[in-house]
């Protein structure tokens, strides 16, 4: 890897990690008592491993200029893998706390092991760790291919995807040692945020550098998605983090925000993770893929336009769905139910279009689980994009809100929709990344798949039962006119759901660690074929007119 | 460079451009999908017109119904308790024993009490009030500070060992940790009041069971009386029936007179009205009547 760096991104190198070590050692002597000083140690040690690796190569041969007659995708390859290791440890945690949520008496007596600290170590594994690796790995790869042009460097996407890792990592130990500000999907603390943010801004950067240097005159659909993407979640992290830290040597920070405000401002940026995180990255991601894989056009150039814009549009309003009847105004609450309904064409105008994309290649999808993946994919995305508009209608968030109805609704999107297109492009791209003739076993996806679609199957029917009986058991008065039933009474009639939903998880799991061992053997496994070299994928090749550049695994 | 082709599988053009082997068709937006964005856009702003909505200034469109759920909500409430005023208005006049008589009023009692039970004590007296080791048994005769729905009213009211002002306070003395009592004197106490409510156990020493009575005499009586049968003026348990609180074999009995006890129960005066307090203590002098 640092034998891909040119000489001044390999002092580059050294000068950040020299920076981040001596910010590690101030963290960890300003913060010694505190959990911050556990992670300035930790951001310390990051940096002396990251200076002896770069030093260990410092004085490698300087990469040839060749290099600049191909697409730079090391860093493709680094998050795929990062990406798979996140989705077996965040879906392991997320499987744990099932079980603890049916059985909670196994904690072992360890405040680390409660709930509410593994809990965020689930989301934000498969969230940030799965979810974010996989955006910004095929980010990088589909900018580089729909722009025909090379990332402008090769410091800058390593900087992008270890500092994002660290990040993950300062987050999940975190959460373990009790560090949180208590805002959901958001609960690293302050001096994480301020990492993030920096991280973050240097991929926006990098993403319109990039842009700058296509060969394209049009910009693909995907990165609409992806840049909408990049540039949203900039704009909430830093409005939703705002916060005063105690001071410079403790964790603890206190949000700007308080009550109803900080509630609005907390469902705004979570209900947007959920729309640019959680969509648009994806929907880039579908968009290349999905064509890619089926070998048709999209369906309606037309429908993109207005998918995408309605989507942008929409979805800023719809946060305060999130608050139906609580202290927020009404007049939000109506804005964010109405917002919400009209959400719903625009959502199902792109699940549309890639379904249709699908005519002409149903012969394909029944043969092929890759594409399979991404077909019922765009499939969840529709049933939950239904949901959800149908949940944010004021009197059915009456009876879901705060039930597991909203769990299963969110699993139906993040296994549904997320996991599955990100799997399926993942299978897509690691045969062309590491130039094979396809993956290690087509028999192992295929299981993948069955155990994946199982799996949320289960669980979102789980969640739905046991949702819907607890809502109606929360509001069912007796005669007498008073709750006929104690919280307790719905806890004993969710635990059967509880036990299924794990399972349900256990089949999810099963599915996601098959599926890295075998792209693991898909990587070890040397098929170097001369088919494979596709010498189309380059960036300064002309486009060839009218003769689309296939690529292996097609 | 735009390359404009019919895609033979739908008879739609391309838009002419090409990205790395994808191509675009230039598909009309079906009419449908017009028409269910119209559809939603009227919902939208029909509701908008009928209900509060945009915000102008200091205040927002009030809308046409003039809804508003803050007045609802205060008139649902009003409402639900005007209607459980035809019963629950006599809970708060009449005495203990009217009520206790009255069939058709213990209905909303047991069915009020349960799920009160449910939200508030269950936690700690388990779901079927049966408790478990250090949280007394509510469905048994054995009652600390009085079994009658008034004694029980004002335990829930003042908790033990609480914060409240009047809290009923007890303790048991940690008799080993303390040094008040030699560790063969406290064997000799356990087997005394091991036979007390075990005597027919074949592993009692007569002889220790009679130097305990002595002892007991001297250092527990004071508090479980003469005949060992408990103080509820104290809140001392009576040591002769077979309810424990922390178990009354040799094991738990050694702890309990080794380490004291002082168990904790919290004030509800502020948490519960007077009215669901006294639904509360009803509902457990019901809940032992038919094991009586």
């Amino acid at each position: 890897m640092v034998a891909e760096l040119t000489k001044n991104e390999r002092q580059g190198a050294l000068v950040i990690l020299l920076a981040l070590a001596i910010t590690g050692l101030a963290m960890a002597a300003g913060g010694r008592g505190d959990p911050f000083g556990v992670h300035g140690a930790l951001v310390l040690v990051t940096a002396i491993v990251g200076i002896f690796a770069v030093i260990s190569g410092y004085y490698a041969p300087e990469p040839s200029p060749d290099r600049l007659d191909s697409y730079y995708d090391t860093p493709t390859k680094f998050g795929i893998i990062a990406a798979m290791v996140w989705a077996v440890i965040g879906m392991a945690v997320g499987d744990w706390v099932a079980w603890l949520l049916a059985y909670p008496e196994w904690t072992f007596d360890a405040a680390w092991a409660s709930f509410g600290r593994l809990r965020p170590v689930h989301t934000s594994g498969v969230i940030f760790g799965f979810g974010g690796n996989a955006l910004i790995a095929t980010s990088f790869y589909v900018m580089q291919r729909t722009s025909r042009a090379r990332l402008p460097d090769q410091l800058t996407p390593w900087f992008v995807l270890f500092g994002y890792n660290l990040f993950c990592v300062i987050a999940a130990t975190g959460y373990l040692m009790g560090v949180t500000q208590s805002k959901e999907y958001a609960e690293p603390e302050w001096y994480a945020d301020i990492w993030l943010v920096i991280v973050w801004v240097v991929y926006f950067v990098l993403y319109l550098r990039t842009l700058n240097r296509r060969k394209e005159p049009h910009i693909y659909v995907s990165n609409w998605y992806y840049l909408a993407f990049i540039l949203v979640v900039a704009m909430l992290h830093i409005v939703n983090n705002l916060a005063v830290p105690i001071s410079w040597g403790s964790a603890k920070s206190y949000s700007l925000f308080s009550g109803v405000q900080d509630a609005m401002t907390e469902w705004w940026y979570g209900h947007n993770a959920v729309a640019f995180f959680l969509t648009s990255g994806f929907l880039g991601m579908m968009y290349y893929y999905m064509p890619k894989r089926a070998g048709r056009p999209i369906y309606s150039y037309r429908m993109s336009i207005i998918s995408f814009w309605g989507i942008t549009f929409f979805y800023m309003w719809a946060g305060s769905h999130h608050l139906h009847y609580t202290a927020l105004p009404q007049w939000v609450q109506s804005l964010g139910m109405t917002f919400s309904v009209m959400l719903l064409v625009p959502s199902w105008v792109s699940a549309g279009n890639a379904l249709m994309t699908l005519n002409g290649a149903w012969h394909k999808v029944r043969d092929d689980a890759v594409l399979r993946f991404m077909m019922v994919a765009a499939v969840f995305y529709g049933l939950s994009t239904f949901e959800g508009s149908f949940m944010a209608i004021r009197p059915v968030n009456a009876l879901s809100h705060y039930t597991d109805w909203t769990v299963g609704h969110v699993h139906a999107g993040a296994l549904g929709w997320v996991a599955m297109i990100t799997f399926g492009a993942i299978y897509a791209s690691v045969p062309w990344l590491w130039k094979r003739n396809g993956m290690y076993s087509a028999k192992l996806v295929e299981a993948h798949f069955w155990l994946a679609l199982a799996g949320t199957i289960i669980y979102v029917f789980a969640m739905w039962n046991s949702g819907i009986i607890q809502g109606l058991m929360w509001r069912t008065y007796n005669e007498s006119g008073t709750l006929a039933y104690s919280f307790v009474d719905s806890l004993v009639a969710m635990h059967p759901y509880y036990i299924a939903r794990a399972v349900g998880g256990v089949f999810f799991l099963l599915g996601a660690i098959i599926g890295f061992y075998n792209i693991w053997m898909t990587i070890r496994t040397a098929s170097q074929d001369e088919a494979a070299q596709n010498t189309a994928d380059r960036p300064v090749a002309e486009p060839a007119v009218g003769v689309p550049a296939l690529q292996p695994g097609e | 460079m735009a390359h404009f082709e019919r895609d033979p599988h739908t008879g739609h053009m391309t838009t002419g451009h090409e990205w790395n082997g994808i191509t675009e068709l230039n598909t009309p937006v079906p009419k449908v999908i017009w028409l269910f964005l119209a559809c939603t856009v009227i919902f939208a702003v029909g509701y908008w017109i009928l209900m509060p909505t945009w915000p102008i200034g200091r205040t927002y469109t009030k809308g046409l119904l003039g809804d508003d759920v803050r007045h609802d909500l205060t008139q649902s409430v009003k409402q639900a308790a005007l209607d459980r005023s035809v019963w629950s208005a006599r809970i708060e006049k009449e005495s203990f024993a009217d009520i206790q008589k009255d069939a058709a009023l213990m209905e909303p009692v047991r069915e009020t009490g349960r799920a009160l039970f449910g939200d508030n004590c269950a936690a700690c007296h388990g779901r079927n009030a049966q408790g478990s080791k250090g949280f007394p048994n509510l469905t048994t005769s054995s009652w600390l500070w009085g079994g009658t729905p008034e004694a029980i009213f004002d335990t829930i009211r003042v908790g033990i060992n609480s914060a409240h002002p009047e809290t009923r306070t007890s303790q048991m003395p940690a008799f080993g940790k303390d040094g008040m009592l030699p560790r063969p004197d406290i064997d000799k106490a356990i087997a005394f009041v091991r036979s007390l409510s075990h005597p027919d156990a074949k592993d009692l020493d007569p002889a220790k069971v009679a130097a305990g009575k002595e002892l007991f005499a001297a250092n527990c009586a004071s508090c479980h009386g003469e005949d060992a049968k408990g103080n509820i003026e104290m809140g001392a348990p009576n040591l002769t029936d077979p309810f424990w609180i922390y178990g009354g074999d040799q094991a738990s009995i050694a702890e309990t007179l080794w380490g004291g006890r002082q168990g904790h129960m919290p004030t509800w005066e502020n948490r519960l009205s007077a009215l669901d307090r006294k639904i509360l203590a009803l509902y457990l002098v019901d809940l032992r009547k038919p094991e009586k």
